[in-house]
């Protein structure tokens, strides 16, 4: 096939990347070249149009061994343990093709972190929908809940936490964003860094077939009406064969022949090949006719470009060969040598003896496009006021009941028990809660991890949202007595080429940085999707961040169940009513304007810690971060899953009930102590400025509200179970 | 006492099986499958996971493992068999206890706390637990237990049903069916009782931090019977 031009337009370039192409080559690239530089350009591989804002993520911090720039991150859990993390997008596929879309995610995340030498012990996710009455929403959650349980079911990892919404936003474009927490020895972390001369390019794991090609050029466009064309673009799982790499990569890593490794996921062998030899600063060759395929008849442009999973590449030291390809073959994986390290700093492939690909290493990496794209600062909108009589024949239960029952805000039981979140035998705060938790098998220690996002909020003001999404991991993880640590971050949004959309993406970053910075919880990996959206119709962006923390003593583990009854009830953090973009404003007045709650981070660290030390002195009971639906909600939830009533009275604020109730201002927590410890809570409190209201006292089996509306416990847990299993079984 | 756990290509409970077991005193030997010859032991586990990625149908592949063959000779002669869950399903496609394991009613993957009602106490797994009902784990695909009416009552008339699902109070209903077994069916014996498979994960219930301790009372009272 001859190169020009409008070949490189259809594989995504652009006329001036193609330009520089061939300038960097001095020649015209030939198809197999042109689909190595198209792979290696897109959006999703080359961050282009985010590299420049991403610079400003605060990413060192104390406990970081690891931040971005390789497989994933890695934190120090002190005593020689370490977490190795990262979140990672699934969009594109999961929306043409649900199952493998979502399931290949969960494998390409894992793969992520078990690549740097860590066994992966929990995985979270982060799933948006459109519409519960969209026709496609239904079927598309059902498929994603499928792939991800079939995935990780099968490697035998928990998923202990996630996320999920419904927003009409998501119609024409589900988010499905993975996460894996894998554990390992800090002097036993693997990196992708190639090093050493002749030292022999190994492949392991799956066969190379035809799939994926162009998965990531596709991960970088807009849907149209084509997107049914688009299903070969989606890889083929399988999860027993990962299962089989890890436990071979595992045992081979245990000795000491590795010296660098590198798993295949967007781009396959193109980008692995690529990064390993970009690292080390040094040259590859393979020769495409040692790699093992799955069908026959592959050409080199297939070979490379190919995304079939479950696949590795490992630079080994020599003479090591025959000692990893026993372990490998005892796991009844493939196993070939396809080349060596070379000083060329090229990547030179032959295939049936002729050389069909020779291109300068830095062309493909350092000389990358690097776009400043246009973009539109978002204004803060203005407040609204509400009126009097719109709030007046509201009955307080009756907005409780319904705000349980929303899509937002139900339980998700019918999605979390479909994934196995006890197996490994350390899991400690299941699904539910406001994070999971895993133990650190054989030590007292634990870890917490949670993942969020706020799209209403970055939508109605990208910058306080962006704040506010970490300040809400912060949150999640200190409710379960975790110190949070670090964080690693999936930024869903539009097309970068639209002014609105590439804003947002600036303004949540420049948000998350100011809250990373501040509240010290670092960025140490993540992901990129942008082009989320069908024809001119984006996505609310939807950074996720995924926060993790560690108990020093898993005992100490704190969690949103009310205890005992006589036992009372504080809300810490002061709550102004802002009602303005919360559940209440959009479900029950159908208000969709206004600013989202003010992030002030000072309050949130001061508020976070001090909750810490309370906890370290064993003064909680329980904890739960107050988030959608206000105190109310957050208490509600409380009662449900402890199974006790409450006793509540308003404080004597100036604001009204439904303001107190509903409003959604951060930086607040509900906490249950013991009556006897409520004069050592309060000197703490008040010695650290944090401000505290007495809400109530823990009782049998009723909501009881300021001594005149009540309901059972059991009614509002069926409003608030109820919903989704109904609408799964319609 | 010595056990042994089988691990097969995708077997992922072998290694908690083999911290339950060690916690509760048993000196206990990872087993790979491609081995031929069984350990000694007094108790042999076959772990759940997805042996051989499920394929074909749950538990069939592995049932031909090269192992396999001195664990139903081991069985045969008397042995102590355990199938946990792929376990259990690879138990029944070796013929060793009858029936077979169908995809879960409701076609979802399934992962929750379960009661279950010991059903018979005259056999080694059971004998000298002192209560009638265990609030167990249950974390599967394919658990609905399945076998012709003859077999029904063979197993009923040889007393082989070792637990079913119930309620808090051991109430056998519907309702507390997980996923559609015939009669509530949690796990079964063979005609002699050494051997024992059954879908719920006593090993995921050792410790007050995790789903429940009714597996730790399981374990403990299992190694005293053993002795």
């Amino acid at each position: 096939m001859i190169v020009n031009e409008q070949v490189a337009i259809d594989h995504g370039l652009k006329k001036d990347e193609y330009a520089k192409i061939c300038e960097l080559l001095k020649r015209t690239p030939n198809i197999t070249e042109l689909g190595i530089f198209s792979a290696m350009w897109n959006e999703h591989c080359s961050y282009k149009s985010s590299r420049l804002h991403l610079k400003k993520l605060p990413t060192k911090g104390k406990k970081v061994i690891q931040g971005p720039g390789e497989n994933a991150g890695v934190i120090d859990i002190e005593d020689n343990d370490a977490i190795v993390f990262k979140i990672e997008s699934h969009n594109h596929p999961s929306f043409i093709e649900p199952y493998q879309g979502a399931a290949t995610g969960v494998g390409g995340i894992m793969r992520d972190v078990f690549t740097m030498g860590a066994r992966p012990i929990a995985n979270l996710n982060s799933i948006h929908f459109g519409s519960p009455q969209h026709k496609k929403t239904k079927n598309l959650l059902r498929g994603v809940v499928h792939g991800i349980g079939g995935y990780g079911n099968c490697m035998g990892v928990p998923t202990i936490a996630g996320q999920t919404s419904f927003d009409s936003s998501y119609n024409g474009n589900i988010l499905v964003n993975a996460m894996t927490l894998g554990l390992v020895k800090k002097d036993k972390i693997f990196y992708s860094k190639a090093a050493g001369l002749n030292k022999p390019v190994i492949y392991v794991g799956s066969k190379t077939g035809r799939d994926g090609i162009h998965g990531a050029s596709m991960a970088s466009a807009s849907f149209d009406e084509k997107i049914e064309e688009k299903k070969p673009t989606v890889q083929v799982g399988d999860p027993f064969t990962e299962k089989l790499l890890l436990e071979a990569c595992l045992e081979l890593m245990a000795g000491d022949s590795i010296i660098a490794i590198q798993d295949m996921g967007a781009a396959g062998l193109t980008s692995s090949s690529i990064e390993m030899a970009s690292k080390g600063n040094l040259g590859i060759e393979i020769n495409l006719n040692k790699v093992p395929c799955r069908e026959t008849k592959m050409t080199p442009y297939e070979i490379m470009l190919s995304e079939s999973q479950e696949r590795m590449l490992i630079v080994l030291e020599n003479g090591k060969e025959n000692q990893a390809k026993k372990i490998f073959d005892k796991w009844n994986l493939d196993f070939a040598v396809i080349g060596k390290t070379t000083k060329s700093k090229k990547i030179e492939l032959y295939f049936d003896e002729e050389k069909v690909a020779d291109i300068p290493v830095n062309a493909l990496v350092e000389n990358s496009p690097m776009y400043d794209r246009k973009w539109k600062k978002t204004k803060l909108p203005k407040k609204n006021k509400i009126k009097k009589e719109d709030i007046k024949h509201l009955k307080i239960i009756d907005v409780l009941k319904k705000i349980l029952a929303n899509p937002n805000v139900c339980s998700k039981e019918w999605i979390w028990q479909q994934y196995d979140h006890t197996v490994m035998g350390d899991t400690i705060q299941k699904p539910g809660g406001d994070a999971g938790v895993v133990r650190v098998h054989g030590t007292d220690k634990a870890v917490a991890a949670s993942v969020d996002s706020s799209a209403v909020y970055c939508w109605a003001h990208p910058l306080t949202g962006g704040k506010q999404v970490v300040c809400e991991s912060f949150r999640n993880l200190i409710s379960v007595g975790a110190k949070p640590i670090a964080i690693t971050n999936c930024l869903n949004f539009g097309s970068p080429e639209n002014e609105e959309n590439m804003g947002e993406f600036v303004e949540c970053v420049q948000g998350i940085s100011e809250a990373s910075e501040y509240l010290k919880f670092p960025v140490v990996s993540g992901n990129v999707s942008f082009y989320n959206q069908t024809k001119e119709e984006g996505i609310k962006p939807t950074p996720a961040i995924g926060g993790v923390g560690l108990i020093k003593d898993y005992k100490n583990m704190i969690n949103m169940e009310f205890k005992e009854v006589d036992n009372l009830v504080l809300v810490i953090g002061k709550t102004e009513g802002h009602i303005d973009q919360s559940l209440f404003a959009r479900t029950v007045l159908d208000e969709k304007n206004g600013p989202p709650p003010e992030v002030n981070l000072f309050n949130e660290k001061n508020n976070g810690e001090t909750l810490l030390k309370l906890i370290d002195n064993n003064l909680i009971k329980s904890a739960h971060d107050v988030s959608l639906g206000g105190i109310i909600t957050a208490v509600a939830k409380m009662c449900i899953k402890g199974k006790k009533g409450i006793n509540i009275n308003k404080p004597k604020y100036l604001i009204n009930e439904i303001e107190y109730f509903f409003a959604e201002d951060q930086s607040r927590y509900i906490l249950e102590i013991n009556k006897k410890d409520f004069k050592k809570v309060a000197d703490i409190l008040n010695k650290n400025a944090v401000h505290f209201d007495e809400l109530g006292t823990i009782s049998e089996n009723e909501l009881y509200i300021n001594d005149k509306t009540k309901v059972t416990i059991d009614e509002l847990s069926t409003s608030n179970k109820s919903w989704l299993t109904n609408y799964m079984s319609k | 006492m010595k056990s042994s756990v089988i691990t097969f290509p995708g077997s992922n409970c072998d290694r908690d099986m083999d911290v339950a077991l060690k916690k509760f005193g048993f000196k206990n030997k990872m087993v790979w499958h491609a081995d031929a010859e069984l350990p000694k032991s007094d108790l042999v586990v076959l772990p759940g996971g997805f042996s051989y990625g499920d394929y074909l149908r749950c538990g069939s592949m592995a049932s031909k493992s090269k192992i396999m063959q001195s664990v139903i000779n081991f069985a045969n002669a008397g042995g102590m068999v355990m199938g946990i869950c792929n376990g259990f399903q690879i138990l029944v496609e070796t013929g060793l206890v009858p029936g077979v394991l169908l995809r879960n009613k409701y076609l979802e993957f399934i992962c929750k706390n379960v009661f279950v009602k010991i059903n018979d106490k005259k056999n080694k797994y059971f004998k000298n637990v002192h209560n009638e009902i265990l609030e167990f784990h249950i974390a599967h695909n394919e658990g609905n237990y399945f076998c012709t009416n003859d077999q029904l009552k063979e197993i009923e008339d040889n007393n082989q049903i070792a637990i079913n699902y119930c309620d808090e109070n051991g109430k056998i209903e519907d309702q507390f069916n997980p996923n559609g077994s015939i009669k509530n069916i949690a796990g079964i014996f063979n005609k002699e009782k050494n051997v024992l498979g059954m879908m719920p994960h006593p090993e995921r219930m050792i410790d007050t931090s995790l789903s429940g301790e009714d597996g730790s009372l399981f374990f403990k009272n299992l190694i005293n019977n053993l002795k």
